[in-house]
């Protein structure tokens, strides 16, 4: 850790040298995990994305704790799906748009619908690490709690579990935070429908005003962006 | 004293023995306490159970979700310039600084770079947004303890912050300033002197502060060693910001991070505390917000001029990947994982709130204190309600 004196610079390492620091991590992951750390994405200078085995999940995390990642940012996951309902923008009166279905994962791949991700940092190295695995599609979705880890995934996970409907095996109290006990549904899942926009349309649809230089030609969907003014 | 008869003896063990008989009848395995939603001390709409043995907490259990709205859902029908109107309301007393990491994120996937006026500008309202939270943390800490002065002389001065803002953004509390590829407008003229004269006045009041309530014995003695959180539960739980700091860990995202804010263009010191106790959490506060007015002060010194807003598309198209960026916010760190499928708004954004995490350890920091040391507790983690729920 840097001594207070000289704490004032931000990049005190130079460029290179923060990269090979990163590529020295996923070593390090590589040597822990083996074939569990499937696919890793990095991108120079900027962060690190890797993603392990469901199965290593909860290795992965002890992992990079004892590798010096003490300190736990986030647990939270992603529906992949893309949202049947679009942004909700839609004119009620027009017939409905086509929309594409195919699942698509983002950095380091996958092949769920739902990935759980969290990040972690190392506060001595200035690194953090961004991590996932998929859940698999099965009834109910499981995956390993990770409170043995980072006693601070207790309320993520919780958050999480009510939010996504993913279960975590090991947790003490799966309990709802926000949502009532009663409430049915995942709000975060993308089949979730936001109601406040299906049962009053949007007003961006009839407030569009063409942009100044832009004639009838403009194509349709360019008074989206203008509701910012 | 005269001696006693037999009988007033054996009448006297009698009554001790009743005594005693009835305390174990009475005795129960413990007593629930119920602090909230609705409580001074809690900033909002908190609640707390707490399990009492005597005057001992034996276990204790926040319950948030009181003001839970959603903004997670929210930001997926919403287009990317819209998403900086919500996320201004998730830590209410410094908005500005809700809008900075989410809208670098955006620059980051569209690899735009704010021109370095805008930086500026960002870092100077950031570091102002810090100011009108924290010293509002200050005035309110004093309530907490039974001293009422303090809050009158927090709320007197930011004012003169909230103006400030006010003046540069044309919002108080939401200023909703910063955009994709800048922020929206330049200065307005004799900002920059005023907001010299006003960081001095700011300076004041923490040296008002620090005499009034840290000088304090009563103060002192209800904060020095109590709620100790050591460094490696604060980095376990996430706790950041002046909890980590005061636990005397060295991390401060304004310094140890590479970002695109001005705060490698000034000299700042990080302040750490070795003590981890309510005291060293309220003391590392008042020194951040010394900090803020002089890191504001050499910002507005050496502005450079230029443009504030760099060149990017009428409409906005964030081209697909996953960022995250967090920034050291009033409350600690605050980041957004953005993640873009090539849209006009986020396929999915995880908002990473500091207070959501300082409260995570509330079960664990409360356990074996005593009640009046709950609300000192709950008062130096400082939390903002929004912040926790989102």
């Amino acid at each position: 850790m840097a001594p207070l004196s000289d704490s004032t610079n931000a990049a005190e390492t130079p460029a290179l040298a923060s990269d090979t620091l990163r590529q020295g991590i996923v070593a390090d992951l590589r040597s822990a995990l083996g074939e569990q750390l499937v696919d890793v994405k990095l991108v120079p200078n900027t962060d690190l994305w890797v993603r392990v085995a469901t199965d290593a999940w909860r290795e992965a995390g002890r992992a990079l704790r004892d590798d010096g990642f003490h300190y736990f940012c986030f647990l939270s996951a992603i529906d992949w799906m893309p949202s049947p309902y679009g942004r909700g923008e839609d004119d009620p009166t027009a017939p409905p748009p086509e929309r594409k279905t195919e699942i698509v994962q983002g950095y380091t791949g996958g092949s769920t619908r739902f990935q759980v991700f969290a990040r972690v940092t190392d506060l001595e190295r200035h690194v953090g690490i961004t991590i996932k695995a998929d859940v698999p599609d099965a009834d109910p979705l499981i995956v390993d709690s990770w409170v043995t880890n980072y006693a601070g995934a207790n309320w993520h996970e919780r958050e999480c579990h009510e939010m996504f409907g993913i279960g975590f095996a090991g947790h003490p109290d799966l309990r709802n935070m926000y949502l009532p006990t009663d409430f049915e549904g995942h709000p975060l899942r993308k089949d979730f429908p936001l109601l406040a926009r299906h049962v009053k349309p949007w007003p961006g649809i009839v407030d569009v005003e063409p942009l100044p230089g832009e004639g009838d030609d403009a194509p349709a969907d360019a008074g989206e962006g203008a509701s910012d003014d | 004293m005269t001696d006693l008869i037999d009988r007033q003896k054996l009448s006297y063990i009698a009554a001790q023995a009743a005594d005693a008989r009835l305390n174990v009848e009475l005795e129960t395995e413990g007593m629930t306490l119920n602090i909230g939603p609705q409580h001074p001390a809690t900033h909002g709409t908190l609640r707390i159970i707490v399990r009492l043995d005597g005057e001992q907490v034996v276990w204790a259990d926040p319950g948030a979700g009181y003001m839970h709205r959603g903004y997670e859902k929210l930001t997926e029908v919403r287009t990317f310039p819209q998403v900086t109107t919500l996320i201004n309301r998730i830590d209410w007393l410094g908005s500005f600084a809700n809008e900075v990491p989410f809208i670098l994120a955006a620059e980051q996937l569209m690899d735009v770079e704010a021109p370095p006026r805008a930086q500026w500008i960002r870092t100077i309202l950031f570091e102002l947004s810090r100011i009108a939270n924290v010293s509002l943390f200050l005035g309110d800490l004093g309530v907490q303890l039974g001293a009422i002065t303090p809050v009158f002389m927090a709320f007197r001065d930011r004012e003169y912050v909230l103006n400030l803002i006010e003046g540069a953004t044309g919002g108080r509390f939401h200023p909703n300033f910063d955009r994709i590829g800048g922020v929206k407008d330049d200065l307005p003229k004799g900002w920059i002197d005023e907001t010299h004269q006003v960081m001095k006045k700011l300076r004041n009041f923490c040296d008002e502060i620090e005499n009034l309530l840290f000088g304090n014995k009563i103060f002192q003695d209800r904060t020095r060693g109590i709620g100790v959180i050591p460094p490696a539960v604060a980095q376990q739980y996430g706790m950041s910001g002046a909890n980590l700091r005061a636990s005397g860990v060295d991390w401060d995202l304004r310094r140890d991070q590479k970002i695109a804010l001005a705060y490698d263009k000034v000299d700042f010191k990080v302040w750490t505390h070795p003590d981890g106790d309510s005291f060293a959490r309220c003391w590392i506060r008042l020194q951040e917000t010394r900090e803020a007015t002089k890191i504001v002060d050499q910002l507005l010194d050496g502005m450079p001029s230029g443009p504030v807003m760099a060149k990017v598309p009428r409409i906005i198209k964030v081209p697909e990947g996953e960022a995250w960026v967090s920034t050291e916010n009033p409350l600690g760190e605050m980041g957004y994982y953005v993640v873009s499928q090539g849209d006009l708004g986020p396929f999915r954004v995880k908002i990473r709130t500091a207070s959501f995490n300082n409260i995570s350890i509330v079960p664990w920091i409360l356990r074996g204190v005593y009640v009046p040391d709950v609300i000192t507790i709950l008062a130096s983690l400082y939390f903002i309600l929004g912040d926790i729920d989102k």
